[in-house]
């Protein structure tokens, strides 16, 4: 037996765990794109967001475009009046985001190689912008619910399990079903990208091209390829955390600034570390978590959890700026 | 003077084939800059092709335009008897044609042995679907693949430094790997860029080793720049001399050292 309130903080670590999970996964979308290309991609939360919506308005059977449409011909069209099953939605917003991945390449970065980080940061910037008002007019703004079929809620297989740890007072740990599926999803996530990295073809060719891009090319490798390679990867990962925020807490606009907590475990990470978003992810999850519950809420009024990330990280870029994982920067004079 | 024959045997007894690339009337500009002015000069099957001159002769620019970093504004590139459209350089490595770099672009994040591995990755068929579902074929090819890597690893005797990241070797021993991940590739055309720039004179005296066996053993073409004359007169069967962008000799390497255009470009004469 355990005294109740060291249970309630296992049980805040279990779901700051969790929820770094979720972060782990934004970062790692930045991070992919970022290794590959230079180009610190701002538009991976509203990717994160089209994910979700156009998975939505494929499972709906929305009509895209419909106001649009409606606009333009005078008709009365918003539903093709079937519903499509979760699984073959997903893999059609799969397709979506590669898509969206060729045409950001084609059109946008292939114009721009070669050019000032800070010109190809602007470039995502309106990215998201236009992604995000075309978001809007593909599939409309109002809040939508996301259900490809995860359970929610607290899970009673787990709290009756563990109940007994405590007193009379505790009544077992206390964890979202979907936080769990999330972890587990994630967890497969990052295995999978780590083996594509490491043992394909592709893989390998995106390693090089991450390393050195002249070197890449004198072995034959197309770094357009590639881009659009990270690009749709960048696309899938969003996708994955689209499903998972969305099913959370609907698909609305408030999705995309999931990218905002990204940028802390960023800076913890390293922005070039697979490895480094995945611990600072949850680093950020469980720090934040056991922060509010320690400190914030009994000392300092709450809500600390909307600022506790981006201090840790200030405190880690004045110590050690090149994240956890980076490799030490030093000036050659 | 060879021009017709389809193949000939030079002083040193070596027999050399036929044309496999022909460079014709290239011009290359960057802004005012002209680095490649009108050259033309042809490469043959199995032979070593020097090309020499000053600082700043356009040689490392020839070198680009042939492995298509560069695109010339004027000329045509022939190879194996085709005109060759305007390529990127990831496509003329498909077409066989491997380099190294003056300023050595290696994979530093990487270890040599996976550094030598991406020379292969042209050899390597299966797709990402197919690689997921015929696990047997995709780990048959690998196998290939990695025995290839092996030999060249044996070849180079770069052994000891199998699992060793690229950024922790020394200069000489860093070209080393770049010409093993040239190799790898097993090109019918290899570029190199001076190889030898920066080193000792026991590395250079390995280096020479190493390319006189390439070209021997696996019957590769070779076309090297070189400041060292020492090494250029040893290696090479014929030589292209560049001087301010323009070709100013081109013949086997005693020719070209009598040649008296060439001489006042490495004594410094006056241009007029
Ligand atoms: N990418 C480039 N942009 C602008 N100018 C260039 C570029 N590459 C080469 N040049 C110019 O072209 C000319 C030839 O350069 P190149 O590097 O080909 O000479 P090089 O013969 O290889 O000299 P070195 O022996 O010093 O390597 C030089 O004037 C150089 O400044
Ligand atoms: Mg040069």
């Amino acid at each position: 037996m355990f005294p109740d309130q060291f249970l309630f903080g296992v049980e805040v670590l279990l779901n700051g765990l969790m929820a770094g999970v979720l972060y782990a996964l934004v970062a790692l979308g930045f991070v992919l794109i970022f290794k590959a290309s230079g180009i610190f991609n701002y538009a991976q939360g509203v990717m994160a967001l089209f994910a979700a919506l156009t998975l939505v308005g494929i499972m709906d059977g929305q009509v895209p475009f419909s106001h649009l449409i409606n606009a333009l011909f005078g008709t009365d069209v918003h539903h093709f009046g079937w519903h499509v099953p979760a699984f073959a939605a997903i893999l059609l917003a799969m397709a979506v985001m590669v898509g969206l991945a060729w045409i950001v390449q084609y059109f946008i970065f292939r114009h721009l190689v070669g050019q000032e980080p800070i010109i190809l940061f602007m470039a995502t910037i309106g990215l998201a912008y236009f992604m995000e008002g075309f978001g809007d007019m593909m599939w409309g703004s109002e809040i939508k619910k996301l259900d490809v079929g995860i359970p929610q809620g607290g899970s009673f297989w787990i709290e009756e399990a563990t109940a007994f740890l405590g007193g009379s007072n505790f009544y077992g740990f206390f964890i979202d079903q979907l936080d769990i599926v999330a972890a587990v999803v994630a967890i497969i996530l990052v295995v999978l990208l780590v083996a594509f990295a490491q043992y394909t073809k592709q893989g390998r060719a995106m390693r090089a091209v991450a390393d050195d891009h002249q070197a890449a090319l004198s072995v034959g490798i197309s770094l357009s390829f590639i881009w659009v390679l990270v690009w749709s990867l960048a696309g899938f990962v969003a996708l994955v955390a689209g499903i998972m925020w969305g099913a959370k807490s609907g698909v609305q606009f408030s999705l995309s600034l999931i990218a905002l907590k990204a940028l802390p475990v960023l800076m913890l990470g390293g922005f070039t570390s697979i490895p480094g978003a995945i611990v600072g992810g949850l680093i950020v999850g469980v720090g934040e978590k056991l922060f509010e519950f320690l400190i914030g809420a009994p000392f300092l009024g709450g809500a600390t959890e909307n600022w506790f990330a981006y201090m840790l990280a200030l405190v880690f870029l004045v110590f050690r700026p090149q994240g956890l994982f980076g490799e030490k920067i030093i000036e050659r004079v | 003077m060879f021009d017709q024959a389809e193949s000939f045997v030079t002083a040193d007894g070596r027999t050399i084939g036929a044309v496999m690339m022909e460079m014709k009337n290239i011009t290359l500009r960057f802004g005012g800059v002209v680095a490649i002015k009108d050259i033309s000069f042809d490469v043959r099957e199995g032979e070593i092709r020097a090309i020499i001159g000053p600082n700043g002769a356009g040689k490392s620019s020839m070198l680009n335009v042939i492995s298509g970093f560069y695109h010339p504004q004027e000329g045509e590139v022939w190879y194996k008897g085709a005109r060759r459209p305007e390529m990127k350089p990831f496509e003329v490595a498909r077409q066989g044609i491997a380099r190294t770099f003056q300023n050595i672009a290696l994979f530093e994040g990487m270890s040599v042995l996976d550094n030598v591995m991406t020379g292969r990755l042209n050899h390597m068929k299966s797709g990402i679907l197919s690689q997921a579902i015929w696990y047997g074929k995709a780990e048959r090819e690998e196998t290939e693949n990695r025995a290839v890597v092996e030999r060249v690893i044996d070849f180079l005797e770069i052994q000891h430094i199998r699992k060793t990241p690229v950024s922790r070797l020394p200069y000489g021993l860093k070209k080393r790997v770049e010409l093993a991940r040239a190799l790898a590739a097993d090109p019918k055309l290899l570029l190199l860029d001076e190889p030898m720039a920066g080193m000792n004179v026991e590395e250079k005296e390995d280096m020479s080793r190493f390319i006189l066996d390439v070209n021997d053993e696996f019957g590769t073409t070779i076309v090297l720049i070189e400041h060292d004359m020492g090494v250029v007169m040893d290696l090479s069967d014929r030589v292209v001399v560049m001087d301010y962008g323009k070709k100013i000799g081109d013949g086997p390497p005693d020719e070209v050292r009598n040649n008296q255009a060439v001489i006042d470009a490495y004594l410094g004469v006056a241009h007029d």
